[in-house]
């Protein structure tokens, strides 16, 4: 775990005190919104394995474990089964983990090198799969995930080369997909949500297309629609991503991750 | 109780051209990588290679030792993508059989419980059965109780293997491993899968007196022959023997193959290990 603890008060010297005052904290960055909307797709989830994969998805899930969401089970990216502290509290390597995924009590966050309106998800190549122009990680666990525990995407990135009209090679499969299939395929397909450094989306739409479901303070319902290959569902009123509380700063920029790998995902 | 310790090179003689092996491990964690490069220094090709892929698929891709993969992912770990994997993928080098990891994990079931196939809620609705026209379904003779449907799933075909390496902390002369890291990967199913399994172990011991029950792994009956191979893991992780050398897999994924043999794999493993070494102290 990267948890740091906080500094301890400076030993009293008997001179003047210096002013301890807390100095109002700095507005939420944009890494900090996609944190707390990432932390927002385990709420109410009880007593499931969040998976994050990156790193806003991690921060978010450990701010979840800490605040709203203490049901929550985390691992060391190993595995065990970790508290906050990283004190172990259950073993779960590979095979336990697959278990976890077909029982369905998990929620996983994952990336997408490509992702489509019914949220069709790619992370193995792009172009021809008989001969990629590039290859990427492969399907993964992409294709077991999404048929048996709810499957959240982080895309750090939000850009017409991402958000496309259809993706090369199914990994994580859609909406409509998993209707094609039939209803073995749909009986735990669920896509909660969409988090990128634009905004939240989810499928909360007829027919289980992609709607824009809040903006990150500071972006455009016109940024977002510049930045998607295909026209997302967009409500009349688009609310904002809520605002973390100043507990949730503190927890995020002290505790959580003080060496600031958000930014380095989602640069300010 | 027969000893089956051998060396790197006596395993490799026992395999063949065209044969379907089995890599334990998964992605850059625990790879018997020692008999990996024991397999580079002979004359074998024409593999179909069965892994949850790291630097072992990617050096033997890089060689040109492989017909078929079958694979849902291959990685580093620390480094995503496996550049000698990808470049081979994007010339076409190989035949692909890309499947999901759980799928992949009932195939070796199905495999070491000698049944067909297995039947998994994966892969349907995915394009793994696009790639994949070779794959069946097959529909539960059972009603479900509550839907009264009869579901259909993937029947994941076995991955039935000639032969399977893996790499263990310890292993006696009569083939049991002992792993002693966090996770037992799926070693012990590679070495039910195989027909034959050849395990390297980073140190021979004569007994396992004071052994935690659940870290011997791997048993004598599913395992053919035993190697000692200290450091036989590297790069990949070997814990608590080793951790993964970061620095020697970032050389190894960016220079161009053909100078990373002539610098480190011109010999055998005794030559490796010290070409590595050497290249450590020079960056001191």
């Amino acid at each position: 775990m990267t948890d740091a603890t906080r500094p301890s008060p400076a030993p009293s010297t008997g001179a003047p005190l210096p002013d301890t005052r807390t100095p109002p904290l700095l507005p939420p960055t944009r890494a900090e919104y996609c944190v707390i909307a990432c932390a927002e797709a385990w709420r109410d989830n009880g007593e499931v394995l969040a998976s994050p994969m990156g790193a806003v998805p991690s921060v978010g899930a450990r701010l979840a474990r800490r605040t709203f969401a203490p049901e929550l089970l985390l691992t060391d990216g190993e595995a065990m089964l970790v508290g906050p502290d990283g004190t172990p509290e259950g073993w779960l390597p590979y095979r336990r983990h697959l278990t976890m995924v077909t029982g369905g009590r998990r929620h996983v966050m994952m990336g997408a090198s490509q992702i489509d309106r019914f949220g069709n998800q790619n992370i193995s190549c792009i172009g021809d799969w008989e001969r990629p122009a590039r290859q990427l990680l492969g399907v993964r666990g992409a294709p077991v995930n999404t048929l048996n525990n709810p499957v959240s995407y982080w895309v750090p990135k939000h850009s017409t080369r991402v958000f496309v009209e259809k993706v090369d090679m199914i990994s994580g499969v859609g909406y409509d997909s998993a209707a094609e299939a039939g209803p073995t395929a749909t009986r735990y397909h669920r896509i909660p949500r969409v988090v990128s450094n634009l905004g939240v989306f989810d499928f909360a739409t007829p027919d289980h297309s992609m709607r824009l479901a809040s903006l990150h303070p500071g972006v455009t319902v016109e940024e977002v629609l510049a930045a998607t290959g295909f026209g997302p569902t967009v409500p009349d009123e688009v609310p904002y991503t809520r605002e973390p509380t100043a507990a949730e700063l503190e927890l995020i920029r002290e505790v959580i991750d003080p060496q600031g790998l958000r930014d380095r995902e989602v640069p300010g | 109780m027969s000893d089956k310790t051998m060396t790197a090179d006596e395993v490799v003689s026992r395999l063949r051209s065209g044969m379907t092996l089995g890599i334990g491990g998964w992605g850059s964690r625990r790879k018997p990588m020692a008999l990996v490069r024991a397999l580079l220094r002979s004359q074998v090709t024409d593999l179909t290679i069965v892994s949850y892929g790291g630097p072992d698929v990617g050096m033997l891709a890089a060689a040109g030792r492989i017909r078929k993969l079958v694979a849902a992912f291959v990685t580093l770990d620390s480094i995503p993508l496996e550049p000698h994997y990808r470049a081979a993928r994007q010339s076409g080098a190989f035949e692909l059989t890309e499947v999901d990891e759980a799928m992949f994990m009932w195939g070796l079931h199905a495999a070491a419980n000698r049944l067909p196939f297995m039947p998994v809620r994966a892969g349907i609705g995915s394009d793994v059965m696009r790639v994949n026209p070779g794959l069946r379904t097959v529909t539960s003779p059972y009603e479900d109780p509550s839907t009264g449907i009869r579901e259909t799933f993937v029947a994941m075909p076995a991955l039935r293997m000639d032969a399977a390496l893996v790499h263990v902390n310890r292993a006696d002369r009569s083939g049991n491993g002992q792993y002693l890291g966090p996770d037992p990967y799926f070693d012990d199913l590679f070495c039910e899968a195989a027909d034959d399994a050849y395990v390297s172990c980073e140190r021979l011991v004569d007994r396992f007196d004071d052994a935690v029950p659940q870290t011997l792994l791997v048993n004598r009956h599913s395992v053919t022959g035993v190697v000692e191979t200290p450091g036989g893991a590297h790069p990949t992780s070997c814990v608590p023997d080793h951790d993964r050398d970061e620095p020697f897999q970032k050389l190894y994924a960016t220079t161009p193959w053909p100078e990373f043999t002539e610098r480190f794999l011109y010999g055998d493993e005794k030559a490796y290990q010290s070409a590595a070494q050497a290249w450590h102290e020079e960056r001191r």
